[in-house]
């Protein structure tokens, strides 16, 4: 095989396309340019303006001859066409002479793009994410980075949303400090909370009550009490002892009245057995592999950004 | 076939009760072709109301916007357009073959089944049943039954053609006939699907061939169903009304066969810079170039028949429609083969451009033709020699013009915005505007297409009532009629 040939079809219908392309070109070529002509009847025999006797329901039909113009633009496609299907890939295996493709035009457009664009994120990426945090011409840029690849989950405002965490409040999964949000950005995070059915609806009331009196709301008290005791045996793993959570597991505080899952118009009880019932599966991707090192870094300080932006709005 | 024609043009065969040809399953489908355009174009405002105002969603899964576009897809393409297309089509093939239908309990089954067919999309597309494929929405036994009613729609208008008592096929019948033909092709292969319950089935396709059989589908639908079978309606209504010869036999077969048989490549424009390979992405492409030759040997053949009979553009408004109909199909085949040059897909592809490609085609080209034809056909298949009102046919014209020119340019405006706002970037290489930045500046298009549309459909509720009065006056005339003859019969009794 040539350089200007591949083999992404099997042998047999690269040729079948081949063939096809061509033949169908011919046979329209051929259609248009045998009626082109004023053949020599039209021009001699008939006048001008004849029809062809053909008379159905009161319709009759003139033999004029096809618009030169009409022709020639009919030629121009045709030529257009044939330049195109040499230069791309067009017929079958064959690549065009240009060894044009979609991947690598979309490969040398991101190359061009990174060198152009690269340098400007580069300039921050020594700089520590708190001193980034405070740099403003850095955080417009990061805002912007924030809003094209972030908000369409957390928000325009970072404030998350049913299964979104907020990133503005001081509550943090996995932890809000710099190390933590790198690596949050950079390899994602998987939480999982295990559906816990099988215990059984009585089960899942008694929990229910009891994390709510965790978090100081109205609660059934002696369903709390019975509640606590399962605490201990399923959901202390996680949660701990206290219901504190546990950044390093990325289980959310049960005590600060913060609820990740609750869906609009939910009461806090129903998003409770919800999960208790059904479970619950958050995801983070991992942003490296898509926006780069540089980006993520920027991102980073933006998120850590916010905690000031509270602070100073106060 | 070989005998003299006989002369089929005495008022008494085109009256109501005409015995000759069946005009009741014209009538049927002419009718309905009227109804259904109401209620498509209506769903179409809501829709366009609710881009606008999104709590005309109202909250309920079976109003909202993603439930109600197919169906008013739906609605038009195939209710309304398909209506239309049944009704010319065996109004056409009877006259321009002398000849009845071949069958009228066959045709009678087409007509009822096709409405069992709309009934259930009305049904059940809002209540969420689709295959996800655009065009092709209708689940597994509405499908069957849809194929069922075309194969019917084919043995009819063949066999009528091959019964024809004319030496040859008129032009607009090869039209109606690779429409059909073509479509029963289209849709079997495309809804080809597993069953899996009453109302879900999966694709046989998988992947980028899956999509790839969808876009030659999709497209065709445009090729064959949107245009062909229009193509045959302009054929026949565009000389009769002008009451001027076709201008060039020749040019009507070549582009004839060169349009059906470009056609079938075009599909792949659809899918430019996805999983589809590069080999079909650029055939779609070049295809769809020379594609626009064709096409508008159509155009020409259409608007040069009206050459020596310009004059009559200013008194007859059904003419007009016409007119404008074939200028609108034109300005569509253009743009469409620009749209499908890759580096202008790359900017046009899923912005508002393409929906103002479509409804130029949509409201300008095959709605506007199918006016022009119903107006020329509802009085003759009543016995009638016009209309009921020509200033209600001109109001009509000029507010499906204006509508068809806000919608449009709404659209073109939108698209142009769209496209550049989402490809804009600032000095950071990060994008300028959010998407719903654009939906944002996209408000003052979304008004002005309402406005389009409201105009489209006001002009389609006179059409409406013209209708109705053409009708009643014909039934009250055929009432006096038979009236006076059962007087007649009393007096030769008496004496």
């Amino acid at each position: 095989m040539s350089d200007l040939w591949d083999n992404a079809l099997p042998g047999f219908w690269s040729i079948w396309v081949i063939a096809l392309t061509l033949i169908t070109l011919v046979l329209v070529v051929w259609v248009v340019a045998a009626n082109a002509g004023r053949d020599a009847k039209s021009d001699d025999e008939a006048p001008a303006g004849s029809t062809t006797g053909h008379e159905v329901d009161g319709i009759e039909e003139f033999d004029n001859p096809m618009p030169r113009w009409w022709f020639y633009l009919f030629v121009a496609t045709v030529v257009f066409t044939l330049g195109y299907l040499a230069l791309y890939p067009g017929l079958g295996n064959f690549k065009g002479l240009l060894g044009w493709s979609q991947q690598a035009q979309w490969e040398e457009e991101m190359a061009a793009a990174e060198a152009r664009f690269g340098p400007v994120l580069d300039r921050y990426n020594d700089v520590p994410i708190p001193e980034l945090a405070r740099d403003d011409q850095a955080m417009q840029i990061a805002g912007r980075l924030f809003a094209n690849n972030c908000a369409v989950c957390h928000g325009v405002g970072a404030q998350g949303g049913d299964g979104f965490p907020n990133l503005t409040d001081d509550d943090w999964l996995y932890g809000g400090e710099p190390e933590a949000l790198l690596t949050t950005l950079t390899q994602g995070r998987r939480g999982v909370m295990p559906a816990w059915a099988h215990l059984g609806e009585e089960a899942i009331e008694e929990l229910t009550q009891h994390v709510l009196a965790l978090s100081n709301r109205e609660h059934d008290a002696a369903r709390a009490q019975s509640g606590a005791q399962r605490y201990a045996s399923f959901c202390v793993a996680c949660h701990g002892a206290d219901g504190t959570g546990n950044l390093a597991l990325g289980a959310p505080n049960l005590t600060n009245d913060i609820w990740l899952y609750r869906a609009p118009n939910q009461s806090v009880a129903d998003a409770i057995r919800q999960s208790l019932t059904e479970g619950r599966s958050g995801v983070m991707p991992a942003q490296a592999p898509f926006i780069g090192e540089a980006r993520v870094h920027l991102v980073a300080a933006y998120v850590y950004s916010l905690r000031f932006k509270n602070a100073d709005g106060d | 076939m070989q005998k003299a024609p006989p002369r089929i043009a005495s008022p008494a065969y085109s009256g109501v009760y005409s015995d000759v040809y069946n005009y009741k399953v014209v009538r049927q489908f002419a009718i309905m072709a009227v109804l259904w355009a109401i209620v498509g174009m209506s769903v179409g405002l809501l829709l366009a109301a609710q881009l606008i105002w999104p709590e005309l969603n109202m909250g309920l899964a079976w109003t909202s916007f993603g439930r109600l576009r197919p169906l008013h897809t739906n609605l038009v393409i195939f209710a309304f357009g398909g209506s239309a297309l049944f009704a010319t089509s065996y109004y056409i093939v009877q006259r321009t073959c002398q000849t009845r239908l071949f069958s009228d309990r066959l045709a009678a089954f087409t007509f009822w089944g096709w409405q069992a067919v709309i009934v259930s999309a009305l049904i059940s597309l809002p209540m969420g049943y689709t295959t996800t494929k655009e065009y092709a929405e209708l689940e597994w036994p509405i499908n069957l039954l849809l194929a069922a009613v075309w194969i019917c729609y084919a043995i009819v208008f063949l066999m009528t053609l091959k019964r024809r008592r004319t030496s040859h096929i008129y032009v607009a019948n090869w039209f109606y006939a690779a429409f059909i033909l073509t479509i029963a092709v289209l849709h079997i292969v495309n809804n080809a699907a597993l069953p899996v319950t009453p109302m879900y089935s999966t694709s046989l396709y998988a992947g980028a061939v899956d999509a790839m059989v969808q876009w030659w589908y999709g497209h065709n639908a445009v090729g064959f169903f949107l245009t062909a079978g229009f193509l045959g309606m302009m054929y026949y209504f565009v000389p009769k009304q002008a009451e001027r010869p076709i201008y060039s036999y020749r040019l009507s077969i070549v582009h004839f066969w060169a349009l059906i048989m470009i056609y079938m490549w075009a599909g792949p424009h659809h899918l430019h810079y996805t999983a589809l390979p590069s080999w079909a992405q650029s055939l779609g492409m070049v295809m769809s170039i020379i594609l626009l030759v064709p096409s508008w040997g159509g155009m020409i053949n259409g608007i040069m028949t009206l050459s020596g009979a310009w004059h009559k553009l200013r008194t007859d408004p059904i003419l007009r429609f016409l007119v404008v109909a074939l200028t609108f199909y034109g300005m569509a085949t253009f743009e469409g083969p620009m749209l499908a040059i890759k580096t202008v897909n790359a900017f046009s592809h899923y912005t508002d451009w393409n929906i103002g490609h479509v409804h130029s085609g949509a409201l300008g080209w095959v709605a506007m033709i199918t006016f022009g034809s119903l107006y020329h056909m509802i009085p003759r298949l009543y016995g009638r020699t016009c209309m009921y009102s020509t200033p209600l046919i001109t109001l009509h014209f000029w507010l499906a013009l204006c509508g068809t020119l806000l919608y449009v340019i709404a659209m073109w405006a939108n698209g142009v915005i769209q496209g550049l706002m989402w490809r804009a970037v600032n000095a950071d290489g990060t994008l300028m505007y959010r998407f719903v930045d654009a939906v944002e500046a996209s408000h003052s298009g979304y008004l002005v297409r309402l406005l389009g549309g409201l105009l489209f459909l006001a002009g389609t509720l006179v059409m409406a009532f013209n209708v109705y009065m053409t009708i009643r006056a014909a039934y009250n005339e055929s009432s006096r009629a038979e009236l006076e003859e059962a007087r007649h019969q009393e007096a030769r009794h008496e004496a």
